[in-house]
């Protein structure tokens, strides 16, 4: 079988994600209207309501979307370069390293270092990873498994140990960043700009990726450049999900579960795997947010709760179905 | 497969002469960690030639396979593809002249067996196209050669080894290199798909347009096809033609195993005494 056409399933996934951002404009404290939602979208609405959906909703949503797309397209990229399809973006420890930056950063008081100091802790995580793992100057998937698995290891152990150190006032703060949040995610416009950069650059190699997920000697012998593939790939998967955690924190299981799901879809195509990962992942994230601020309400649920939550049946009923 | 005299004439076909060597291997040493491998192999590849390489368990045929792939330095010496040095050939343009059968495949992801040998395809597709009609058409080819049509939908997970083997085959000939490098072509085959197989690469070469080298431990198989072998010792590796080197005293020296040879028209069969 060469599979039918991916058109349908994303055209599907996009219109998906285009109903997630209009339901996470619409509903909130303030439920506001479609029509409203489009008034204020379109400049029209000067009112409350246009205010809320403008400059708080929007930006909102649009971080959200933009972190379920990096983590999603990061995860189907970790998938490929380690050969296991139960890799995500934050098997090589990068989360660690971001949530340790962040938490330093909290522990100084400093907030507006959090940002800037996740993203170096997750650059510092990536670099030490793959610097240990580059023995005899060859980098092979199970070592660099081994070697994340064990940093990741080292980074939690720091973080429990500030976890315990910080004072009282501060650990519910940590807490959510550790859990993955967007209630006071910034750049989201970056990150969107970002996404759209990875998933760019990844379909240009996607052909070379879906080769390289059947082992490097298979790859090299038909013709892909096996070392320059493989280091592009880890650079863009690196750097998808520092910004993710950058922005929104530590948010799991969006980076395990939608290319999986979308893999039983679509099948292990990159070419249509990357991208219907990505709009699936966004689409996931903006809706998970959107309810992790309203269901509580006027109390809100760190998103990373609601991944979890949502993502652990969702993908075990993928795998029952999808049984051989 | 696709016919040879359906391909349109490349600049390859008319730079390389008869007689001038596809693959060279000049002068190899390999190393693996703790040994040396080869130790001064000399060799060099024709169209229309089938080399089979022939020894004992871990006297190192696939590691020469990987080295003449262009996928291993060797330690000493050089392979020359056309004449140039294969690793300096871009690896899609490597890929167009040397194909690899390695000995396992990977599947760690529920591909299906025509997306597997359309991965043949690769080297002969720009980058920012898909495969074309023609080359699904070659591949659908590929899988009716080894007798896997009926699979073509199948997630090769869910394969039985020699089917697997068999689709790996498929991969091999709708990537239709010049040289196909072949590691264990036959393992997990039944004895019919064994000579199937081996028929399908003794074709091509006869064409006298391709070539074959492979490591092969059935040595029935490999009197009726080869024409000509490596005999990897314990002191000592040669090449030569099939019929100076696949002979019982030779044979019997380099597995430390007495055998008596049968000789049958289709090959000769040896025998433990």
């Amino acid at each position: 079988m060469h599979r039918s056409s991916p058109l349908p399933v994303l055209a599907a996934l996009a219109l998906a994600a285009l109903a997630a951002l209009l339901f996470a404009l619409a509903v909130g404290s303030v439920d506001v209207s479609l029509l409203k939602v489009w008034n204020a979208l379109t400049g029209g609405a000067q009112d409350t309501a246009g205010t809320v959906v403008r400059e708080l909703r929007l930006p909102r949503a649009v971080a959200a979307f933009a972190v379920g797309g990096l983590l999603a397209v990061a995860g189907a990229l970790m998938q490929v370069l380690l050969r296991n399809p139960l890799a995500d973006p934050y098997v090589l420890g990068l989360s660690g390293g971001a949530a340790c930056g962040a938490l330093v950063a909290m522990l100084l008081g400093a907030a507006a270092l959090v940002t800037p100091f996740a993203f170096v802790g997750a650059g510092i995580s990536t670099l030490l990873v793959f610097g240990l793992s580059r023995g005899r100057g060859a980098w092979t998937p199970t070592r660099i498994l081994l070697t994340g698995i064990v940093v990741a290891a080292g980074w939690s152990a720091l973080i429990m140990l500030m976890l315990s150190l910080a004072p009282e006032a501060q650990l519910r703060g940590m807490l959510f960043w550790l859990i993955g949040d967007l209630s006071g995610a910034e750049h989201g416009p970056l990150a969107l700009v970002a996404l759209v950069a990875v998933l760019v650059a990844a379909f240009a190699l996607a052909r070379d990726a879906t080769l390289l997920s059947r082992g490097d000697v298979t790859a090299a012998t038909v013709g892909v450049p096996v070392r320059t593939v493989t280091f592009a790939l880890h650079a863009l998967a690196a750097g998808a999900t520092a910004i993710a955690v950058t922005v929104a924190g530590s948010v799991g299981f969006v980076g395990l579960v939608v290319p999986h799901a979308v893999r039983l879809v679509v099948g292990n195509d990159q070419r249509v795997l990357l991208p219907a990962s990505a709009l699936a992942g966004g689409a996931l994230l903006v809706l998970a947010d959107t309810l992790a601020r309203t269901l509580v309400a006027p109390a809100q649920l760190p998103v990373g709760v609601l991944t979890a939550l949502a993502g652990v049946p969702l993908f075990l009923w993928l795998l029952r179905r999808s049984a051989p | 497969m696709s016919d040879a005299e359906d391909r349109p004439l490349t600049i390859a076909d008319v730079a390389v002469a008869p007689d001038e060597a596809l693959l060279e291997c000049r002068n190899v040493t390999l190393a693996v960690p703790g040994r040396r491998l080869c130790k001064g192999l000399s060799f060099a590849v024709r169209c229309g030639e089938c080399w089979v390489l022939v020894g004992p368990n871990g006297a190192g045929k696939s590691t020469l396979l990987a080295a003449l792939a262009g996928l291993r330095e060797p330690a000493v010496g050089a392979v020359l593809l056309g004449g140039r040095p294969i690793r300096s050939w871009g690896a899609r343009e490597r890929a167009r002249k040397i194909g690899l059968l390695p000995q396992d495949s990977f599947d760690a992801f529920p591909d299906t067996a025509l997306e597997i040998v359309l991965s043949g395809r690769h080297p002969h597709t720009p980058r920012w196209c898909r495969e074309s009609a023609q080359d699904v058409a070659l591949a659908q080819a590929a899988l009716a050669a080894v007798g896997m049509t009926h699979a073509a939908a199948r997630n090769v997970q869910t394969l039985s080894g020699g089917e697997r083997r068999r689709v790996a085959l498929a991969l091999l000939l709708a990537q239709d290199p010049d040289l196909m490098l072949l590691d264990e072509p036959t393992n997990h085959l039944d004895v019919a798909h064994e000579v199937r197989a081996l028929d399908l690469l003794g074709e091509r070469v006869r064409d006298a347009r391709h070539a074959v080298v492979m490591a092969l431990h059935d040595l029935a198989l490999a009197t009726r096809h080869a024409t000509h072998a490596v005999l990897f010792g314990v002191d000592q590796v040669v090449a030569g033609p099939a019929s100076e080197l696949l002979t019982a005293p030779l044979l019997s020296a380099l597995f430390g195993q007495p055998l008596v040879a049968i000789a049958h028209p289709r090959g000769t069969v040896f025998v433990p005494n």
